[in-house]
This record gives C-alpha cells, structure tokens and sequence, in this order.
C-alpha cells in the first residue's frame, strides 16, 4: 500500500484574469521509504501540489490519502505530525528572534514530544544527526550559513519524526559545494530512519542522483513519470526530453546522453 | 551589548539623547534629594522672594507666590515621566495586541479590529483629549485616561503592518506546518519580530506625551495647581513675558530638553535595534 | 589581439565597526578583445564585487579600500575622475544582472528605457531614431514583436523576455565589453538554454568581449573561453575552459567538479565543504595562444 496517494487532485484559483488551473486531475501514488521527485519548471504547479499535500491549501476536487485515511481539510494532530516540510529559503525559515535551538525544539513541545526536562537534550541530538554541533542551539540564525541554516530547516522538521517529508527546492539556494554536502545528508537519513521524501525541484541533475521516482509536470498537468532510470534513458514524452536536453553539462558522459537523448526527436 | 554601543557612539547625536534622558530622569527620581527647596511643589508661598529674576539663591528664578522654579521643574519632571510611563505602558500592549492579532489573523477579525481602530483615529487626538477633559474632571489620572485613549490606535497600526508581513515569512509557515497552535505563533513567533519597532517607538512616544500633556495643562485640562507641571508653568508665565521671562522660559527649555532628548535616543534605537523606516 | 580589461593585483577592504573586512587578497585577470571569460565561484568569494570595480561602481563607496591596477582599453579606472568612470558605463562598458524583471525601471515603458540607454552614446538622437535602433536590436534578440515590447512594461512580460530586452539594452551601444552577473539564474532551464546561446551568438557576431560571472559549471562550460576559479578572494586556478574542465588541478576546482551532480547518474560523491587545500597557491594552466 502506498503511503502517499492522490487521486484526480485539482486546484483552481479564482483571479481577475479568469480562472488559474494550478493542478489540473493528478493522480500519483508514493511507496513508502522512497524518493519521489516532483520536476518542473514554474508555473508547473509543483509548489501548490506541495500545499495540498502539507494540508495547507484545499483542493478544489480529488483525494488526498495518507495511511489509508483520506486527509480533509482540518487535519488531526497526528496526521499533522507525520508530513513535514524542509523550505527552500533557509534565512527566511527561520525565526530571527529565536535561537536555532528554539524553532528545532517547536515540534517536540507541540507534539509533547519525550520528557520536558529532555527536551533540549533532544534538540542537541538533533543538530548533531544532521551534522551541526550541540552548542549550535543556543546561536541566532543569523550566525549561521545558509548551509547551516538549512541543516537546522532539517532538524526541525525530523524533530516532529515524521514519516514523510516534503523537500521544496531545499538545496536550490545552497553553494555548490554545500549543496553537496546537504544532499548526501538527505540521502543517508532517509535510509537511516526509513522516511519518504517527494523531492520538488527544476534542477534534473539533483534528481538523477537522488529519486527513485520522477513525476514530470507541465501546466499543472502530470506529463509523465517512471523510475528515474527510464525517465533519463528512454523519456516518453517531448517536454522531458526538452527538459534534460536544456541542462547545462559538465562532462563528456553528459554530453553523450544529451546528444542521445536528441537524436530520438 | 557591545555592538549596540558602538553603533550608538558612532552617533553622536544618539549619545546626546542617551545623556540628556539620563538627566532628566535622573532629576525627576532625585528631586527630592537634589531640590534647593523641595517643598515648593506644594502650597507653600513666600512672597518675600516673590518673582525674582535667576539669582545664586534660586537658580532658575522663583514665581509669582515665590517658589523656586527650579525645585518646581525637577518635580514637574517626575510628574511627566510618570504620565508617560503609564500611558505608555497600557496604550503600547492594548495597541499590540489588536494589531497582532488583527495582522495574523485577517479575515473576520482583521475587519473588525481595524476597524474600531481607523474609528479612533479618526479624531484629531488633541481633539479627542480636549474633548474627554472637558467632560471628565481635570485630575492627572483622567489626563493619563485621556492620553491613553488617544495613543494606542497607533501601536496597532504599527504592529499591525508588521504582522501582517511577517506572517508571510518561512518561519510562520514552518510553525503553520509543524501544527504549532495559533497562541504560539501569534505572541512567540510573530511579537518578538515586532518588539523593535514598538520600543522604538515607544522611546520616542515619551516625548510627544510629554508635550501632549503639557498642552493640555497649559490649556488648564490636565494637572491642577498646586501639583507642578511644565505646561502650567508655561502658561502662568506666557502673560509676563517678556519681564519675567524666567517664569516661561525655564520650563519651556525643560520640556523641549525631555522632549529632544527621548527624540534623539530613539532614533539611535532604531539604528541599533535594525528597524526599517 | 590586444588586452582589452587586465586586473592586476587588486584589493579590496571594506571598512568596518570592527576593523578591515578584506575581501578580495589580490587578484589578477585580464580579457583579451572578443574573448569570453568566465569568473566562477560560490558566494563569497568575490566574483560579484570585481565586476563592480570594473564597472566603477565600488569606488564610489565610502568604506571600499581598493588598490591595484585596472586597466580598460589601456587607460586605468581607479586613476579615472569619477565622471570619466561614469561616462563609460552604457557606453563601452555594460552590464547584464540577474533578474531581468527587477533590473528593468517598472515606471517606464521598454521603449523609454532603450532611447535613455541609446541617447548614453549619443545625445542628439531623435525619438524615431531610437525607435529604429531598438526595433533593429529587439529583432536580433529574436523577439517577434518588437513594437509591442517596445511598448509594454517591464511586469508585462515574461522573465525570458525581459532577459532579452536587458541584453538588447546592454549591447545597443556596441559596448567593447560585457559583464554578466549570473545572467539567467531567475530563468527557467529551458529559458535560460536559449538565452545563453542567444548570448554567445550575438557577442560573437559584436566582436564583445564577455565577463561572465557564476557558480553554475555547466553554464560556464558552454559559454567561456577562458575560465578564472575564485575562492575566498583568491583565484585559485586559471585556464582555456576546455583544459580547465578535462584536467582541474586545484584541491577546489576539483571539489567544485565532483560535487556537480550529473544526468548520467553518477552519484553523489564525498566532498569536503571546507579544506586546508583550498588555500593552495594558483594553478594556471596557459593561455590558449
């Protein structure tokens, strides 16, 4: 049984200019313990498919079912709790008036997580897990690099130890060479604690490395999805193919499948 | 702490505000130790020393029933830091709160309390104050009353702006996300973002209390003889200038030293707390 | 081929509460006319506030301490009067940045904006004047209606567009040289694909001579002819692009390679995200002469 299932979601929004079909009727299932990655450019919906998922926006139509329970639009505290979020902007996710230590220990107060007297135990735990030392929790976000900060993003979101969790863009405004570092972290805790990730990025070359699953959209629309492998050798349709034909490369290797991937226009 | 001093020294204009709060609140704590005469803030009269111009025995000058004007001012000092204190302290977290809560909220509650807001401020405050003195009876407790009621709008409207902008912000959403209740992240998350401005604000209000004050004593609304107060005394001396130009002129520089100086320090503040304009 | 831009041992300090921020230890590149340069680095290093000096922009400000040699066209910029550095920007010298949406005035129509960048390089020009000359770069950009963009707001118009327009503007004078700042990061992959080969099209055909800025090696590689490796405010390797990406050298350069993931799956490598390495002296690999 899948952990995660939609069913003809959709979501219409309601401007000036007429009616805005953000989702249009996507149907993806997620297995548990696996990488989902979520690709597209913007405009593709990517982020307000995120929203519905977190519980944060309503559908207009569809399903929404975790666990086997259909999710509605008020969400009880435990299923709350076990679909979390790592944010893209790891300054602005964090509240500047309170330590690091503070906002990663917001989960376990809520969910009245372990003992109160352990609980800054727990957070020191935390930071360690994804790499940080414990002394981190008493600094202001603002002493932090963006790397640092968004490790932090991480921890809190684990704190609440959930079983799936939604990764919008969390490395796209990382450094290189940090950006390295934060997606052999991901990688390593999700095979450590057995969680499921739906990875939302535009960036092709993160997904290779690190889906199982790709579902590619366009328009609000699901255009196509598979394992990772298929999807980068033999892509179905044309927008993908576009898609990992645009990617900037590096190597030789790349350029070779790039210019496969051309020929079979 | 040694950054915020820094900042503060490399602004000599904010330093200037820093020490001439520091006297004048210094005065008014100390008035009775530090007073030539300190029970000329009552009825007490001695017209042998009636109207005297400043002299080495009473420094500022004395008034028409012969109190010492300096001894007058340090007491008038502690009545209006007291005024302002207590205005400042119910008008600051009543206006706080409505704007919080109306910024985060929105919807309903946003309608509702922006709206008895923009209602109070839409009378002019002096007005408004004037207005309430003329109904209630001139005591310094209804002219604090009268102030208050007049002032908080504006911290609503502050705060309220700033809530409402920070609640788009990637902490609340990650709050929203981890289920944190509504309580939380109203007072633990957005207020501390909002605490800057607010005691920015705050230092700054000090002095147009003061002067709000003054204007309505000098008008005879506020603060009754024989109670000292640096509006009153401004205006008993207005119709003897310019002879005895001590009468006003010493506790019109008293005002405008308090006023001047929590003006300059909060403007400091703002550097060294990082509030944007 | 003479030397168009050559940066000698610059400096570069901001002065501070607490002291001097240094921020570029001395760095040395130079562009050749027409050649393509790319200065590649993560944030912080200091690829940003070079162009800046180039451009005259950081002279300006009162805590910048620069010293060193910049030289354009053989004359020296920090040696140049403020309003000789002034005069050259949209005029010899341009640049594109980042977001074109946010660079381009939101008051003014596109059109307004083309004739007070045209009118840079000569004042008399009349409004029809500037209308043909925009008419003709907007088509170069490939945009199929010039006369609506010419017409329309910055937010009326798709990020791709603006990018266009914004390179439209910057090579309307016939600028010697280009500087890029990250141009096409805001873009979309696909957007950005074709706005890149744009670009190199058109600053082949103008002879221009490009300074391009970035972190992203892929980009880089596709676009320069010459790369410059800048970390910390150090340039830590140098070379014709081709050389630079089949053998790096540099403890960084290498780091910076490996830690690209790639479409062919190859995983995800151990990096380090700091290393004494780093702070190994220059590698230059020659020039392509």
């Amino acid at each position: 049984m899948s952990l995660l299932s939609l069913k003809h979601l959709t979501k219409t929004f309601e401007s000036a200019a007429g009616p805005v079909h953000a989702v249009r009727d996507v149907s993806l299932d997620v297995a548990q313990g696996e990488c989902l990655a979520i690709v597209g450019e913007s405009g593709s919906g990517k982020t307000t498919l995120a929203n519905m998922i977190l519980g944060i926006l309503g559908q207009t139509s569809g399903e929404v079912i975790f666990n086997g329970s259909l999710l509605s639009a008020k969400r009880t505290p435990d299923q709350r709790r076990n679909i979390q979020l790592v944010q893209q902007n790891p300054l602005s996710s964090l509240n500047p008036k309170r330590s690091v230590g503070a906002s990663v220990r917001l989960g376990l107060d809520t969910y009245r997580i372990g003992e109160k007297a352990e609980r800054w135990q727990t957070v020191e735990n935390a930071l360690e897990a994804v790499g940080l030392p414990a002394e981190m929790r008493k600094r202001a976000p603002a002493a932090l690099s963006g790397g640092q900060r968004q490790r932090v993003g991480i921890a809190r979101a684990l704190a609440c130890e959930p079983e799936l969790l939604v990764l919008d863009e969390p490395t796209s405004a990382l450094d290189v060479l940090v950006q390295a570092r934060v997606l052999r972290l991901l990688n390593e805790l999700r095979a450590e604690r057995g969680l499921t990730y739906v990875f939302i990025t535009h960036d092709l070359a993160v997904v290779r490395n690190i889906a199982d699953r790709v579902a590619v959209f366009q328009n609000g629309q699901l255009v196509e999805s598979g394992t990772t492998e298929q999807i980068f050798t033999q892509p179905k349709d044309k927008y993908t193919r576009n898609l990992i034909g645009a990617v900037p490369v590096v190597d030789l290797d790349e350029m070779a499948l790039r210019d496969k991937l051309a020929e079979t226009t | 702490m040694i950054r915020a001093f820094r900042i503060l020294a490399a602004n000599p204009l904010s330093m200037v505000g820093v020490i001439l709060v520091a006297l004048v609140v210094l005065a008014a704590i100390f008035a009775p130790w530090i007073a030539p005469f300190p029970t000329h803030n009552g009825s007490v009269v001695d017209f042998a020393f009636a109207n005297r111009a400043p002299s080495a025995r009473n420094w500022m000058g004395t008034d028409l029933v012969g109190r010492d004007i300096f001894s007058r001012i340090l007491y008038a000092y502690q009545i209006s830091l007291v005024l302002g204190v207590v205005v400042l302290a119910i008008a600051a977290p009543v206006g706080t709160i409505f704007g919080l809560l109306a910024g985060y909220l929105g919807g309903w509650t946003e309608s509702i309390l922006m709206r008895i807001v923009d209602v109070f401020l839409s009378i002019p405050p002096l007005v408004l104050a004037i207005a309430m003195m003329g109904v209630l009876e001139p005591t310094l407790t209804n002219a604090m009353l009268a102030v208050t009621v007049m002032w908080w709008p504006w911290y609503a409207r502050l705060v309220y702006a700033i809530a409402r902008s920070e609640r788009e912000e990637g902490y609340v959403l990650a709050a929203e996300v981890i289920g944190a209740p509504t309580s939380h992240i109203a007072f633990r998350e957005i207020l501390p973002n909002c605490l800057p401005a607010i005691i920015t604000k705050m230092t700054l209000d000090m002095g147009f209390v003061i002067i709000i004050a003054s204007s309505l004593s000098f008008l005879g609304l506020g603060v009754q003889p024989p109670t000292p107060d640096l509006g009153s005394m401004v205006a008993e001396g207005a119709r003897y200038l310019p002879d005895s130009w001590w009468l006003t002129v010493f506790p019109g520089l008293a005002i405008l030293i308090a006023v001047f100086g929590f003006n300059l320090m909060g403007d400091g503040l703002r550097e060294v707390l990082g509030v944007d304009e | 081929m003479s030397t168009l831009l050559d940066i000698k041992d610059l400096h570069l300090g901001f002065k501070g509460l607490s002291g001097l921020n240094k921020v570029l230890h001395g760095i040395s590149l130079s562009i050749e006319q027409g050649e393509r340069v790319a200065l590649v680095g993560e944030s912080g290093s200091g690829k940003s506030v070079t162009a800046r000096i180039v451009l005259g922009l950081l002279q300006e400000t009162r805590s910048a301490r620069i010293s060193g040699e910049v030289t354009f066209d053989g004359n020296d910029i920090t040696a140049m009067r403020p309003k000789m550095r002034a005069s050259l920007r949209g005029t010899d010298m341009s640049m594109i940045f980042q977001d074109p949406t946010s660079s381009l005035n939101p008051s003014f129509t596109i059109g307004r904006q083309f004739a007070e960048v045209l009118r840079r390089r000569d004042v008399s020009l009349s409004d029809q004047d500037c209308t043909e000359r925009a008419t003709k770069m907007l088509e170069e950009v490939s945009i199929p209606d010039p006369v609506r963009v010419l017409n329309a707001y910055a937010f009326q118009l798709s990020g791709g567009m603006n990018q266009r327009v914004m390179i439209a503007m910057a090579l309307a004078n016939r600028p010697k040289l280009l500087l890029a700042d990250e141009p096409g990061t805001a873009l979309d992959v696909s957007v950005q694909a074709q706005t890149l080969s744009l670009m190199r099209n058109l600053v082949a055909d103008h002879g221009t001579a490009v300074l391009f800025i970035s972190h992203n090696l892929g980009v880089v590689r596709e676009f320069a002819d010459r790369v410059y490796v800048i970390y910390r405010g150090n340039i830590v390797e140098d070379g014709p692009t081709q050389a630079l990406f089949s053998n790096p050298r540099h403890a960084y350069t290498r780091a910076l390679m490996s830690a690209v993931p790639r479409i062919t799956g190859a995983g995800l490598p151990e990096v380090p995200e700091v290393s004494e390495d780093f702070l190994a002296p220059q590698i230059s690999h020659g020039s392509t002469i």
